[in-house]
């Protein structure tokens, strides 16, 4: 197609001074003939701005080149729908990390400026995808207290909802509770679940469709076009989705409590069972020990806290009061985690005259049909020994509805193994006709969160969401808010999804992979690879993209060896290019070239913030930004070394059990298949060190001006690129 | 017919992912925030628990998602002076402070370069001194500078005015008033410390170095003080016997009844600053109880791995020791049952989290609860997000945050 480039170079900031201009607009001007150059001294002014628009439409530019200052600045102010943008960045990057009025910074700044051009020549403002009869239903997997209030407050936003409980009934855990802890300020005395109340409110409600007694079949598709189907008591229902929520809560840990004399004495209950009893009325005990963490915080048993245990203690300490008002409390504990403003609740607990004691249970027994409890106790030193007790309650924790999938997950492919998986879990949740597997992935002992500070409703199942007791542990009331938090990313999703674009964390990104199949080799490495398990496969292998499930970081492109994978604004074949239009200096003028490609969620910022302060480094780096490492595809490294490139760096985030990339595995999945390149250079006795990968994070910007110059010193040791000039 | 945006009041990481999620449904949005920059607390914190990653770049997503989305407008020196009308159609009046600079500044930052005097750095708790005219903090977004007008000797002096080439210093800016007609209204304007002045048993803030938790955050920043190194206050030295005292003010009668939920885990984090950079110096822990929720378990466990000491209960006074500048610690021995007194050449003090709302109300005829939290929805189409409704960490605040969103997208669809 036709196209029509401009290159505008801004000279304000001190650009003007300490880079040669005229010889910058010469490389847009004469070597890659763009018709329409013009330079300004404050381009991001309301005349700069005017100049640039006066000259897209007189000239009919449809790409262009901004050489000014960083991307991350004046967004608002260089923003022009429909054409497709380049942003080179002579100011954070160059003039302010390099020498002014030096040969290598003019070097360096019209490197820069030749590869934003080869990007706007091989890229263009994508048209987003929309798929077809799409749906803004969302869909709820859980009847529970999360479930209920999911659904309810998108149908309250107009969304229509359906909520889908295996039991006969809706309320979950509601319907096993005498009352429950307190959802609201004062945060003091329990409540009564209403689960009447609740589920009136949902028959109420003519958005919200309910299946009782119904699974979940299975599921497939994408946001906006997930097709579900529904098994109520044999009988399928088909129902098309834009969003879905997972609140299938977790169930009781009731296994390895033997320690505690659970499945010996018959009146060592769990916290379940008091329920039961509160509900039938009748406690039928005059001292109640409970033992907080019962098979918790316990590396041989449940190694985390289920942070509602001490909350749901305190209650039933307050129920036994009311109940049985002459019997008494003892509750041992390890700490009493009734955090926030549930600091009332547990006074209001206390002054049940319920007595605490502090340390870890050393023996539990029987004798004369009563129960004995001994434990450390710290607050007064030595031990405490507490005797003719008539029931001991377990604050056994809770284990995620999502656990029992993983053994499904796991025997995947092999019938038999899937099938008693399958027998041991009762059934799959989702059953999602994903390439990468049926359910939700787990993060960490069976709970499918993800990136759970900044972001806990990312996901890695675009358009799922987990909510509640299945995704962290939590108490009600945080099962409340995590739930209706849900129900406004399952909305967001339906409408970005209606507009084409991309959700968090390249949230309104408009482009998507599209695949050239005619040259694919069935490798599959795509569908392995996704981070987000957006891509099916059929039988022979061929990858099927499914676009709205798609989040845009590239891993696919990065995967693929025969190069089939292509954003329109994005490229294996347009950063090849980047690359290639670099001008790398015979071996005799001893300018070493650096290549970085750097990923610009958190490298490409503290490459930003070492111009801010003024830091100086290396000035034979050319940095290339690319949307995560995982879309590295090799065949760069390989142009970049045949082109005489000494080094190539590589800026990525942290990975690990701690990992801080934004699309999970992008920069793992970019080290794995650096380790076939480094095998590959030192066949070719070239140093495999040329290539080096580095974790970076944003607040590392101090850091990098050192990593950017000891990668140099080395380089030069190397010597020179010995392909360089071939 | 209900005006279908949304007001968004406060900057911090509650208002932004308010902000943001809201206009990622498609709802247009003004972010009110009285400070010079977004970000809020957790710009000034380190690292967040329990990753130990940084802050900024979460937010460097987030402003990403604010920079891309033209539905989002953001006002900063912006304060919420009124609020009438109701759900579905608020009439609210926004105050805009000076900045002095102008939109077209660029943020060279050469005003600050001929600056002759300087003030005392807020970000920073005035432990250093930036110029007047300043860039509020190094991660600032808008990346813009601002001028301090108490500090700035004004027109007489213009230096910045002069070397700016853009033109963008104003030095005679005043404040003006902007009306803005909306459907909901989310307030998130956060928290405040507990101020340390009121802990008269631990000082009233008099000893040197007995810092808050916040203040801690600062030191162990690389864009701190101190450029990250954590030195105690009167005299630069390293530490090498610190304590920390949970639950400085609040779990407490007379000052916070409430919990603030994240001192534990943050106490936890600043053990870990501690031992990165002096892996053998002594820790000594005062608690109640330890609340590391979930699966804060694992970082908890990963701390206990340092040899730390801890000791169960409240001390019953902190002084300090004139000549050395010492920290003096009276606590009891759980065993002994007597008062011990231990020194200590640093203590930091987990204060906890006063609502925001404490000292600037909701312009509204909203309602507080008994810990003075603002109760959400209270008046009909007013939700509360993050800290200022209750206090918690940052993954529940952007979890409430989101919460609120929805509320506030019913409210422009019935109202």
């Amino acid at each position: 197609m036709a196209k029509k480039l401009g290159f505008f170079l801004c000279t304000g900031c001190g650009i003007g001074e300490a880079l040669d201009a005229a010889a910058l607009t010469k490389v847009a001007a004469k070597e890659y003939k763009v018709p329409v150059c013009k330079e300004h001294g404050y381009l991001c002014s309301a005349e700069g701005v005017e100049l640039i628009k006066t000259e897209i439409e007189a000239q009919g530019v449809d790409g262009f080149v901004i050489a000014a200052c960083s991307n991350r600045v004046n967004g608002d102010v260089f923003k022009f729908p429909g054409v497709f943008v380049d942003r080179v960045n002579l100011r954070e990057q160059v003039i302010w990390v390099h020498e002014a009025d030096d040969e290598d910074t003019q070097m360096l700044a019209e490197d820069q400026i030749r590869m934003g051009l080869e990007k706007i020549k091989a890229g263009e403002a994508p048209a987003p995808y929309v798929g077809e009869n799409l749906s803004k239903t969302v869909l709820v997997v859980g009847g529970g207290l999360a479930g209920m209030t999911a659904a309810l407050e998108a149908a309250k936003a107009g969304y229509p909802a359906v909520l889908v409980e295996k039991e006969a009934a809706l309320g979950g855990w509601l319907n096993k509770v005498y009352k429950t802890t307190p959802m609201a300020a004062p945060f003091a005395v329990p409540e009564d679940p209403n689960v009447a109340g609740r589920i009136a409110e949902i028959e109420a409600n003519s958005n919200i469709k309910v299946y009782t007694g119904a699974v979940i079949e299975k599921i497939a598709g994408g946001p906006g076009m997930f097709d579900a189907e529904i098994n109520q008591g044999g009988n399928i229902v088909a129902e098309r989705v834009g969003a879905i929520i997972l609140a299938t809560g977790s169930k009781p840990n009731d296994v390895n409590l033997d320690y505690l004399g659970y499945g010996k004495y018959p009146n060592v209950i769990t916290h379940a069972e008091f329920e039961a009893k509160a509900k039938a009325g009748q406690i039928g005990a005059q001292k109640v020990a409970f033992i907080q963490c019962a098979g918790s915080r316990d590396a041989e048993r449940l190694a985390y806290c289920s942070a509602a245990c001490c909350v749901e203690t305190l209650k039933q300490t307050i129920i036994l009061k009311e109940l049985a008002p002459e019997a008494m409390s003892y509750v041992f504990y390890k700490d009493i985690r009734s955090s926030g403003q549930y600091e009332h609740f547990y006074k209001a607990a206390q002054e049940t005259g319920a007595v605490f004691i502090k340390g870890d249970i050393t023996g539990i027994s029987e004798a004369g049909g009563k129960l004995i409890v001994e434990s450390e106790d710290i607050l007064l030193g030595g031990n405490a020994k507490v005797e003719d007790i008539d029931l001991v309650v377990l604050a056994n924790g809770m284990i995620p509805t999502n656990k029992a999938t993983e053994a499904i997950v796991a025997a995947e492919g092999d019938a038999a193994g899937e099938a008693a998986a399958t027998q041991e879990a009762a059934e799959k949740i989702l059953n999602l006709q994903y390439r990468q597997g049926p359910e939700l992935p787990n993060l960490k002992y069976g709970f499918p969160d993800s990136h759970f500070i900044c972001f806990p409703y990312e996901t890695r199942r675009t358009g799922i969401y987990a909510c509640g007791s299945v995704r962290a542990p939590m108490d009600m009331a945080k099962a409340v808010g995590d739930a209706t938090g849900a129900a406004l990313k399952a909305i967001q999703c339906v409408e970005v999804t209606a507009g084409g674009a991309a959700v968090h964390p390249r949230s309104g990104d408009l482009s998507y992979p599209e695949f050239a199949l005619q040259r694919c080799t069935q490798c599959k490495r795509c569908t392995e690879e996704c981070p987000f398990g957006a891509i099916n496969e059929d039988a022979k292998g061929n990858p099927l993209p499914n676009p709205t499930r798609c989040r845009r970081c590239g891993t696919c492109m990065g995967a693929c060896p025969e190069r089939i994978i292509s954003f329109k604004n994005y490229s294996v074949a347009m950063i090849g290019n980047m690359v290639k239009a670099v001008e790398v200096p015979e071996e005799d003028e001893e300018k070493p070239r650096i290549l970085i490609l750097a990923c610009e969620n958190d490298a490409m910022p503290a490459l930003d913030m070492a111009g801010i302060n003024r830091l100086k480094y290396n000035s034979w780096v050319r940095i290339l930004p690319v949307r995560c490492l995982g879309s590295l595809n090799l065949v760069w490294v390989a142009d970049s070394m045949s082109k005489g490139f000494d080094g190539v760096l590589l800026l990525g985030c942290k990975h690990g059990d701690d990992y801080q990339c934004h699309f999970m595995k992008g920069s793992e999945l970019a080290e794995i298949r650096l380790s076939k390149v480094s095998e590959t250079l030192d066949r070719l006795g070239l140093e495999s060190d040329r290539v080096r990968m580095m974790q970076i994070n944003i607040m590392d910007y101090a850091e990098l001006p050192k990593i950017i110059d000891k990668f140099a010193e080395d380089l030069e040791e190397y010597g020179p690129n010995p392909m360089k000039g071939f | 017919m209900a005006n279908k945006s949304i007001l968004v009041v406060g900057g911090g990481i509650s208002g932004i992912t308010a902000a943001v999620e809201a206009a990622e449904v498609g709802y247009e949005v003004f972010l009110v925030e009285k400070n010079a920059y977004l970000g809020g607390k957790v710009s000034q914190i380190n690292e967040y628990f329990p990753k130990l990653c940084p802050p900024n770049c979460g937010l460097e997503i987030n402003f990403q998602r604010i920079r891309k989305n033209s539905k989002i407008r953001v006002l900063t020196l912006a304060e919420v002076e009124g609020i009438s009308g109701q759900e579905g159609n608020f009439d609210v009046t926004v105050k805009l402070n000076p900045r002095y600079t102008t939109d077209g500044c660029t943020g060279c930052g050469k005003c600050a370069e001929v600056c002759p005097v300087e003030r005392a750095d807020a970000f920073n708790f005035g432990l250093n001194k930036t110029k007047a005219a300043y860039l509020p903090q190094p991660f600032a977004f808008p990346m813009k500078y601002v001028i301090d007008n108490t500090a700035c000797t004004g027109a007489s002096c213009g230096k910045c005015a002069e070397v700016c080439e853009v033109k963008a210093v104003d030095l005679g800016m005043t404040a003006k008033t902007m009306n803005l007609n909306v459907g909901a209204v989310i307030w998130a304007t956060g928290w405040d410390s507990y101020p340390v002045e009121k802990l008269a048993n631990y000082g009233s803030g008099t000893v040197t170095n007995a810092i808050s938790n916040i203040m801690m955050e600062r030191l162990a920043s690389l864009t701190g003080p101190t450029s990250g190194k954590i030195v105690r206050p009167s005299d630069n030295k390293e530490p090498q016997n610190i304590a920390f005292v949970q639950c400085a003010g609040s779990r407490d009668e007379s000052h916070q009844k409430a919990c603030s939920s994240v001192c534990c885990m943050a106490t936890l984090k600043h053990i870990s600053y501690v031992k990165k950079q002096y892996p053998d110096a002594k820790v000594t822990i005062y608690y109640m109880d330890i609340r590391a929720m979930g699966k804060h378990e694992d970082f908890y466990n990963k701390i206990k791995e340092y040899d730390i000491t801890m000791i169960k209960g409240k001390p019953s006074e902190i002084k300090e020791d004139a000549e050395t500048k010492d920290v003096i610690v009276l606590a009891e021995n759980q065993i002994t049952q007597e008062i011990t007194e231990l020194k200590y050449d640093l203590v930091v003090l987990a204060t906890g989290m006063a609502p925001a709302t404490a000292a600037a109300q909701v312009p509204a005829a909203v309602g507080y609860d008994v810990d003075g939290f603002v109760l959400s929805g209270s008046v009909p189409g007013i939700y509360a997000a993050g800290c200022v409704a209750k206090p918690g960490d940052v993954a529940s605040s952007v979890q409430g945050a989101t919460a609120a969103v929805i509320k506030a997208i019913q409210s422009t669809v019935r109202g």
